[in-house]
């Protein structure tokens, strides 16, 4: 679309800007405030400098969890994105059953995230879940995800698969509605097989809104914090403490300002830089490739 | 029957278990969900539900999380209507800095903004209000909710705004009568994501309230006690959660797949 030059048009964007400015910024000052200081208490701050985010760039806690979530994100993309192209793929494309696939699809992004984590907590408990007590008693594997930190990630794992790859469905499927017949029936009179049309036609359609999926899928594990603390606290031991745990943990639980200050602003940047760069590739696919 | 059905079968009894776990709990008591594993309720009850909704304790939780819910939904619709308009029909000064700097904040962990929002808000004297939580949402559903406006307002001619003010329609009245009825779509899948993103949000909502304004999400770690986890109400606290969810996926159903694309298909 063709816009129009209107600087007035800031005037629109002022009262967001504003509302954003006041939940972002002044916190995010008080940060940077912290990350340069040593605080006593009030009014006895000392001048630090670079002194925290040296130490944070050193210590083993970060390194471990910074490993851990790259890990993780890693896996549950490899996971998620496949499986909800195929979901999108089989799922009916009209009718009742269309619509109930959808809501039954949907329901797991509406559960709030701890209840994700209790329903997983209890789902694979040995005793009294379902889940683990078929892996134990009816598949003979020893599973416990409390003592053992493989079962504690098969089970953030499975977890989060559970919860977000309807997101990745839902993206998939809303991008393959908009394919008109004309495009099928012209394959069908070329003689394409299913795998061709997938290929040739769904895929190259699906670019868009695949690229948000994996932008929001990548930025979102990157800051998962709830479901794993309600499942298994971060641990055992530091398994499945990933970033936003740790930057809790030395935040609240032992109010560890300057560290935790610097963390913070590394963590952000880390994420601010990924997001520019993923933005723009979106913005270049998105004018080069949406037709 | 075909393969994917097979597959898309297997798929849904994994998307389902679980829930159907955390249903049959909470219908079930205490010493039969410890004492054996049972696949449906042996003896069916319904006190868990009854704790619930009888103790102010367990139900203000629900309250207050509808209020600051509905409260974000509104402010954050409010801002960003506008907003969208400007960056769907508009080149300005810094149009597509701002765009960007906005969805960072979509991005931001909301463990870095933890400690800071929790000073901020005592600071102004808002700590523990329902206001404190709309507020600190908002840091990610505005950004959304102008996102995915926009993606709908692109889709909208702009000759139509044209036409209007041709005939002489002042900006606010074209927005309201004319705009808006076409958007609506638009508007009612924006505020489903708002309500969403508001409504499983925990670490944000607990850190920011104590008593007066705490969130069901929260509430829910009262289940455990000296006496060991309370499961069968912590089942039905939670089975309370997922029906609000279920009942607005049913309304939206039709453009759900759209709002998620962000409304760019």
């Amino acid at each position: 679309m063709n816009k129009t030059e209107n600087n007035k048009a800031w005037l629109l964007v002022l009262p967001v800007v504003l509302l954003v400015a006041f939940s972002a910024i002044i916190p995010l000052m008080t940060v940077v405030n912290y990350s340069v200081q040593d605080i006593f208490g009030p009014g006895e701050a000392y001048w630090v400098g670079t002194e925290w985010f040296e130490q944070t760039l050193r210590s083993q806690d970060l390194h471990g969890a910074f490993i851990r979530q790259l890990i993780f994100s890693g896996t549950i993309l490899l996971i998620q994105i496949p499986l909800g192209i195929a979901i999108a793929l089989a799922m009916p494309a009209r009718g009742w059953t269309a619509s109930l696939a959808l809501v039954l699809v949907a329901l797991p992004l509406l559960i709030p995230w701890n209840v994700v984590g209790t329903i997983w907590q209890i789902f694979a408990r040995g005793d009294i879940g379902l889940g683990g007590w078929f892996v134990n008693d009816v598949l003979g594997v020893p599973f416990n995800y409390t003592a053992n930190s493989l079962d504690a990630w098969i089970t953030v794992v499975i977890m989060d698969v559970w919860h977000w790859t309807p997101l990745v469905v839902l993206l998939c499927y809303a991008g393959l509605r908009a394919i008109p017949d004309a495009f099928y029936q012209a394959a069908s009179i070329d003689g394409a097989g299913r795998l061709s049309v997938f290929r040739y036609i769904q895929l190259p359609k699906m670019r868009g809104v695949l690229l948000i999926a994996v932008l929001l899928r990548f930025m979102d594990s990157f800051m998962i914090y709830t479901e794993p603390f309600v499942v298994t606290g971060g641990g055992p031991g530091n398994a499945t403490t990933f970033l936003s745990q740790q930057l809790v943990k030395m935040a609240l639980g032992q109010f560890d300002l300057g560290p935790a200050a610097a963390f913070s602003i590394i963590y952000f940047l880390f994420i601010l830089l990924a997001s520019f760069v993923f933005y723009n590739v979106m913005i270049r696919v998105g004018r080069g490739g949406d037709a | 029957m075909k393969k994917r059905h097979v597959g898309l079968i297997i798929y849904f009894g994994f998307l389902l278990l679980p829930i159907y776990w955390l249903l049959t709990m909470s219908l079930k008591t205490n010493v039969e969900i410890t004492g054996s594993l049972t696949l449906w309720p042996e003896r069916l009850t319904f006190a868990n539900y009854v704790t619930i909704l009888t103790d102010p304790a367990w139900y203000s939780g629900y309250i207050n999380s509808f209020i600051y819910v509905a409260m974000n939904t509104a402010i954050s619709l409010s801002v960003a209507l506008p907003a969208a308009y400007a960056f769907s029909r508009y080149k300005f000064i810094g149009d597509k800095h701002l765009f960007f700097w906005l969805l960072t904040n979509r991005m931001a962990p909301p463990a870095v903004f933890v400690l800071p929002f929790f000073q901020l808000y005592q600071t102004v004297g808002l700590f523990d209000t329902h206001i404190a939580v709309a507020l600190a949402h908002c840091l990610f559903n505005v950004p959304l909710a102008v996102w995915i406006l926009e993606g709908f307002m692109s889709g909208v001619p702009k000759e139509i705004d044209e036409t209007a003010y041709i005939d002489g329609y002042s900006f606010p009245r074209f927005f309201a009568q004319i705009f808006m009825p076409l958007i609506k779509a638009g508007i009612g899948v924006t505020a489903f994501f708002c309500f969403m993103f508001s409504w499983v949000e925990l670490l944000l909502a607990r850190t920011l309230t104590s008593v007066e304004a705490k969130p069901i999400a929260a509430t829910m770690t009262r289940t455990v006690s000296a006496a060991g986890m309370d499961w069968g109400t912590l089942a039905a606290a939670g089975v309370l959660t997922i029906v609000p969810g279920a009942l607005v996926i049913y309304f939206v159903r039709n453009y759900m797949a759209k709002g998620f694309a962000l409304g760019r298909v």
